[in-house]
């Protein structure tokens, strides 16, 4: 459905990559997403595929159309929802609405089916003015404009950017929901915690793609046992493991830290408390715990 | 490959719909925005009000002292038809020439006349006599002014003279204004605020609304869609050439009705001439658009490249013939310039389209000019 071989982009005349090599491939009727912190490259990526940029290398297609012959085409089946909020904020939800139906040469009718579940929970407000709405208002909005003329590959670029916890998981509820209908989804997210949510990732790092799969084998390939740890002192612990003999990595992850181990060693969880308590640790709390995307992709990414 | 001709209508009639409901956003976007709403309509009133009656160079109700010694009759016909002229009022008459000088330093009179003793004797008897016309030069066009009126008061004067004691071999240069024989500084401005409001309100708001949609990020949708950017661009310039013309109905019932100022060629004309000028600016207005980013720099591009050249070179402040050849040169690539010379001649002189080919055909040249560098500039992406 959408294909992208070794496709690399510089800006600024060649002095900043932006993308580097990248090539993977999203099946018909995938939620496929593309995980990576800001300045990773997502939108330019999303920004090639779209045909508004041109790649300096590699070759790319959608819907078995090439993105720089047949552009046009690909611009008519396509649906896009770019990071930031792109609609007329001086006009009415339903003018949006209305205008971008119009533009894609179809009417609020004809496909209300597909944005009804999403469109319901804005229709009250369809009067106000969208720039008016709230962050999760203007986002459910920005997903029926971008939904209104069936696509067949829907584009979403970091969606949920900006929305609370309770729109957000609402979102890609949406999503499921659209997959269901057979369209092809590509959605770019800095957050971990929506990785899981889809059926495959690539995770995406300064221009590079870390890794490709789905989420489960991801974490799968997270072979090391990892560890949460806390204490009455994070500062002091911080520095207490960083210079335990046998610490592997330790980064901050919410309330804990969490940490890895050199594989060799015997009954690691008792010398670690036995450690830290002789350094005066207080209140200290060690758990064995699976890992999360997040932390494959911090491992990914200090390899 | 040619489709049938039902499915041919089926896309027309789809492309007319989408470019109504563009146009009518664009609308939208217009009259929600209330200041520069405002702007639009009330910037030709105010050039009109401003230049019409604060700014104006016309002479009316010059305040004029008279300092006459002679108090004879000739004197006394020459202060009658002075009053009796709208151009000046007399203030009140002096008595002696420190007082001339003590009315000037306060400001309030522009020209004081003085009459010697003997004046009407000398007249008569030496056939020739002094009167002083004393004018305020700091401001010189003004004085230069005043000092023709006088003079051709005077003359009048001499003439009904003469026609009491023919004297032979006389030549009297009869002088006429042509087109503005009142000298009102109207038919002079009304064009020039015309070419002024017309380039300033279609490039600088093209400009903007093209470049609105590059920064809030709405261009990046038009482009992913079926939409072309050429019916982007038109749309946009459908409400400014409505607001424009209602701008020209404005100006031009102002000049009629407020400033008496008549319209001698025809109307049909000048709104076709005006048409012209409108797209030849919307077309620039699309050209910077086109190279710029920001709404802000466009609003500045627009300023510093149509504001400065309209006022400078369009020839209806600073006449063009007075100016260094090399910015005679320039003057030409300013579209208002032509433009002001059109209206005048339609305007003022009453010409037809014959009297104005010209200047219209260097118009229409620049107009196509700009457009195909602009579309051709036109990127259907982002970079």
């Amino acid at each position: 459905m959408v294909q992208l071989n070794n496709i690399s982009k510089t800006y600024n005349k060649g002095s900043t990559l932006a993308v580097d090599n990248v090539s993977f491939s999203v099946d018909k009727g995938e939620l496929f997403g593309l995980i990576g912190p800001d300045g990773a490259g997502k939108t330019s990526i999303f920004r090639i595929l779209t045909t508004l940029l041109l790649p300096d290398t590699g070759t790319a297609s959608v819907t078995g159309l090439d993105i720089i012959k047949d552009y046009k085409a690909i611009r008519n089946g396509v649906g896009y929802m770019p990071g930031r909020f792109s609609l007329y904020q001086d006009l009415t939800v339903e003018e949006n609405l209305n205008f971008f139906a119009t533009l894609f040469n179809t009417t609020i009718r004809e496909n209300y089916e597909l944005i009804k579940d999403i469109y319901i929970q804005i229709e009250p407000f369809k009067t106000r003015r969208a720039g008016k709405l709230s962050g999760g208002m203007k986002q459910k909005l920005a997903l029926c404009c971008a939904l209104i003329h069936k696509p067949t590959v829907l584009f979403l670029d970091e969606p949920t950017t900006g929305v609370d916890a309770v729109s957000r998981k609402e979102f890609w509820e949406m999503l499921k929901r659209l997959k269901e209908q057979g369209i092809t989804i590509l959605v770019s997210t800095p957050y971990m915690d929506e990785a899981t949510l889809c059926d495959r990732i690539a995770l995406i790092q300064t221009g590079k793609i870390l890794s490709i799969d789905t989420p489960e084998k991801i974490i799968k390939q997270f072979q090391e046992q990892l560890y949460a740890v806390k204490s009455g002192n994070m500062y002091k612990l911080l520095n207490d493991l960083k210079r335990y003999e046998y610490i592997s990595s330790c980064y901050p992850f919410g309330e804990f830290f969490h940490v890895l181990f050199k594989n060799n060693v015997h009954n690691i969880k008792t010398e670690v408390m036995n450690y830290l308590k002789s350094k005066g640790h207080e209140q200290l709390e060690m758990h064995s715990i699976p890992p999360t995307i997040e932390d494959c992709f911090i491992k990914l990414m200090t390899h | 490959m040619s489709l049938p001709e039902e499915q041919k209508e089926v896309i027309i009639e789809q492309k007319m719909k989408q470019f109504i409901t563009f146009v009518k956003k664009e609308f939208y976007h217009v009259f929600r925005d209330r200041k520069t709403l405002l702007m639009l309509f009330g910037l030709p009133v105010v050039q009109i009000v401003l230049f019409g009656f604060a700014l104006t160079n016309e002479i009316k109700n010059t305040k004029v002292v008279i300092l006459d010694y002679a108090k004879d009759e000739a004197s006394g016909s020459i202060i009658n038809k002075i009053e009796a002229s709208s151009y000046f009022e007399i203030e009140h008459s002096l008595l002696s020439h420190e007082e001339i000088e003590r009315a000037f330093k306060q400001g309030t009179i522009k020209l004081a006349i003085v009459f010697p003793v003997n004046f009407n004797n000398d007249l008569l008897h030496l056939n020739k006599s002094q009167i002083q016309i004393i004018a305020d030069a700091s401001d010189p066009n003004t004085a230069n002014t005043l000092i023709s009126f006088t003079t051709s008061i005077i003359s009048d004067y001499q003439k009904e003279l003469m026609q009491i004691n023919a004297l032979p071999y006389l030549i009297i240069p009869k002088i006429r204004m042509l087109y503005n024989p009142e000298l009102k500084g109207a038919p002079n401005f009304v064009p020039g605020v015309m070419a002024l409001v017309l380039t300033l309100i279609c490039v600088m708001m093209t400009s903007v609304a093209i470049v609105k949609e590059k920064e809030k990020g709405t261009m990046e949708i038009l482009l992913v869609s079926p939409f072309k950017p050429i019916l982007v661009i038109l749309s946009k310039a459908i409400p400014y050439l409505l607001i424009s013309f209602v701008n020209v109905s404005v100006i031009l019932l102002l000049s009629v009705f407020i400033l008496d100022m008549p319209i001698n060629g025809s109307i049909v004309l000048l709104f076709a001439e005006s048409t012209l000028l409108i797209i030849t600016a919307l077309s620039l207005g699309l050209f910077i658009s086109t190279v710029t980013d920001s709404q802000q720099t466009a609003m500045m591009l627009s300023m510093m490249g149509m504001m400065l050249p309209t006022t400078l070179f369009s020839g209806f402040m600073f006449p063009i013939e007075n100016m260094p050849v090399a910015l005679q040169l320039i003057s030409n690539i300013v579209p208002a310039k032509w433009y002001y010379i059109i209206v005048k001649s339609i305007m003022i002189k009453g010409l037809g389209f014959s009297g104005v080919w010209k200047e219209t055909l260097i118009l229409t040249a620049m107009t196509v000019f700009l457009m195909i560098i602009s579309l051709k500039k036109f990127k259907t992406r982002l970079e």
